[in-house]
């Protein structure tokens, strides 16, 4: 129960401090250049939660990227060819990724360790020669000028304003981001620490054991790996609502690899550890940037470090200074 | 007593080699059945045919009267018929009462959603499958290291841990591959008690075991494979006198067969 309260009041304590400490601290010293830098973040660790939730049931998963661009491409697409309104997009690019990762997952998910990293990571490359392949993502120019998010009105009441009468559209989207980001990791934190989450957690450590008792190993690690899906793809559809653009490029093997070692940086072993890992990982690289061709070198080095003395991320910090005390 | 499970005809084949060749009996509903041979017999591998993990070569499983070998098998544990393993397994990283709780499975009347969403119907479950788990504790002798993670556990905990698992899913029938490998005499023994008292409430038990001596101490019925074949099938009495059984036991006779 105590436990239970520290939660709460930190993920309270969190959110007020992502949803008005820092628009507030950004406004006043007027670094509006890092709303881009910290919604990114946001986004990122959205898609990244999808990917720690594949590894919660013991797969490797090299794929997300494909799942952002999909989501990014549907969202953009129904703005754009069929006037559809973003926020309804938004959604609908989820589920689109949950539904074709269930018809992918259906033979892939059999696959174990290494075998199903390389045939994610290959749904990564598929996924960027399809988008400049087919005519209604635009080939390599892809879609420009998306228009921005309209507001989005309930019975006639305005739930969400209309982006383009904004002052500080940034702001805006960082705070759709950062909300988002709330959402899923609340759901995701529900997820795991529900029975569902147990019985994920039985197929991460022995799927003969986990049927022997009577669960459904197939079936469990498709839920599992829509939602991991759905978590890609609504963040590739708000990635392509504030670039208003979407490129094949959008998001790359790169990415993807960037999602698994997020989730590695942070931590396996907690739900929030992708959001720490985004961060850390995001503000390394651009801060490594200034180390100019020496930059992927020392990146290497330090994750490799890290990975060897910190193997439970870098969350377990405070849980190990916590049991020293 | 009723048949419950019929092995009919069955075969198994690994590349050139016959596992497990053309093994018909019947499991009688409440008793112990044990499947004895030496290493290699096909014990383990007739147990993986039944449980529906192996897809037999020839032949078919039948639970009460109804085929069952051609389905997956965590729709074979549905049925009722839950195998443990010759090797240790458990769910490491969870404690012991974790590893029974998880084991309800079968159990829950609440859906997935339920779940998540912690419902009243979902909060009934998780209280039995917790009131249940303590119960199989207790009668496995696991309740004092019920907090334990489970890969602590000292060997012989282990095993009945393995036991405690298959009992969560409320089988009728358990295969129990090896259940006192490993095992001194006095834990042996006491472990017997331990599976003749599951007997007792209900739950027939199939047994693969090389413990001549508890072979015989426990069983209703012996069924003796060599090399893939049946060669034998009776009381232990029978067995002990079966000069086939005799034979294929020669060299180590007299004192593992427990005569
Ligand atoms: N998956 C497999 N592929 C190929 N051969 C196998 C396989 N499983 C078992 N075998 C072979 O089948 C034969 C029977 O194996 P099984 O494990 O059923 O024996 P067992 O009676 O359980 O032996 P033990 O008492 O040592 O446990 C052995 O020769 C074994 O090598
Ligand atoms: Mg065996």
């Amino acid at each position: 129960m105590k436990r239970q309260t520290i939660g709460i009041v930190a993920t309270l304590l969190f959110s007020l401090i992502v949803v008005f400490f820092i628009p507030w601290l950004l406004d006043l010293t007027g670094r509006n250049d890092l709303y881009f830098t910290l919604t990114s973040v946001a986004l990122l660790s959205i898609a990244s939660a999808g990917v720690w939730l594949t590894f919660f049931i013991g797969r490797i998963n090299m794929g997300q990227a494909a799942y952002a661009l999909m989501g990014g491409y549907i969202s953009t697409i129904l703005v754009v060819n069929y006037g559809l309104s973003f926020w309804l997009t938004l959604p609908l690019a989820g589920f689109f990724c949950a539904l074709v990762s269930v018809l992918i997952g259906l033979p892939i998910l059999r696959l174990r360790g290494v075998y199903f990293a390389m045939t994610t990571l290959v749904l990564t490359e598929v996924s960027k020669l399809l988008a400049l392949a087919l005519p209604i993502t635009g080939g390599a120019s892809g879609i420009i000028n998306i228009p921005l998010p309209k507001a989005l009105k309930i019975l006639g009441i305005t739930l969400i304003p209309d982006f383009t009468t904004l002052a500080n559209v940034k702001r805006a989207f960082y705070l759709l981001s950062v909300i988002l980001m709330i959402l899923c990791f609340a759901l995701l934190y529900r997820l795991v620490h529900s029975r569902l989450g147990q019985l994920w957690r039985s197929l991460q450590q022995n799927e003969e054991l986990a049927s022997s008792i009577g669960v459904n190993i197939s079936y469990l690690r498709l839920i599992a790996y829509a939602i991991s899906s759905f978590f890609g793809g609504l963040g590739g559809a708000v990635f392509a609502a504030i670039t208003q653009s979407m490129y094949p490029s959008n998001f790359t093997v790169n990415d993807s690899v960037n999602f698994m070692l997020n989730c590695f940086l942070g931590g396996l072993n907690y739900v929030f550890g992708p959001i720490l890992g985004t961060f850390v990982l995001y503000f390394g690289w651009d801060w490594l940037f200034r180390m100019g061709k020496y930059q992927l070198l020392i990146f290497s080095s330090v994750l490799i470090v890290l990975m060897l003395f910190l193997p439970n991320g870098l969350l377990s910090l405070r849980f190990r200074r916590k049991s020293q005390a | 007593m009723g048949s419950l499970l019929e092995i009919q005809q069955l075969s198994k084949r690994f590349g050139g080699l016959l596992a497990v060749n053309n093994v018909s009996f019947v499991v009688h509903a409440g008793e112990i059945l044990s499947v004895i041979g030496p290493n290699g017999a096909g014990k383990s591998t007739l147990f993986k045919l039944i449980s529906s993990f192996l897809r037999p070569s020839e032949g078919q499983v039948l639970f009460q009267g109804e085929r069952i070998s051609h389905l997956a098998p965590h729709l074979v544990a549905r049925k009722g018929v839950v195998r443990t393993f010759q090797e240790t397994t458990i769910f490491k990283t969870m404690t012991v009462r974790d590893n029974v709780i998880v084991a309800h499975h079968l159990r829950s009347k609440a859906n997935l959603l339920d779940y998540v969403t912690g419902s009243s119907r979902a909060k009934q479950d998780l209280n039995e499958f917790a009131d249940s788990a303590d119960t199989i504790l207790k009668l496995l002798n696991l309740y004092e290291s019920r907090n334990e993670l489970a890969s602590n556990l000292p060997h012989g905990y282990l095993r009945a841990l393995g036991i405690a698992i298959g009992l969560a899913t409320g089988p009728a029938i358990i295969l129990l591959d090896e259940p006192f490998a490993g095992m001194n005499h006095e834990e042996t023994m006491r472990a017997v008690e331990m599976v003749r008292r599951v007997r007792d409430r209900g739950v027939t038990i199939l047994l693969v075991e090389h413990d001549m001596h508890a072979v015989m101490k426990i069983s209703d019925r012996i069924v003796v494979l060599n090399f893939g074949e049946q060669i034998a099938e009776g009381t232990p009495e029978q067995i002990r006198q079966n000069e086939k059984v005799i034979e294929a036991y020669l060299g180590v006779e007299d004192e593992s067969i427990g005569m």
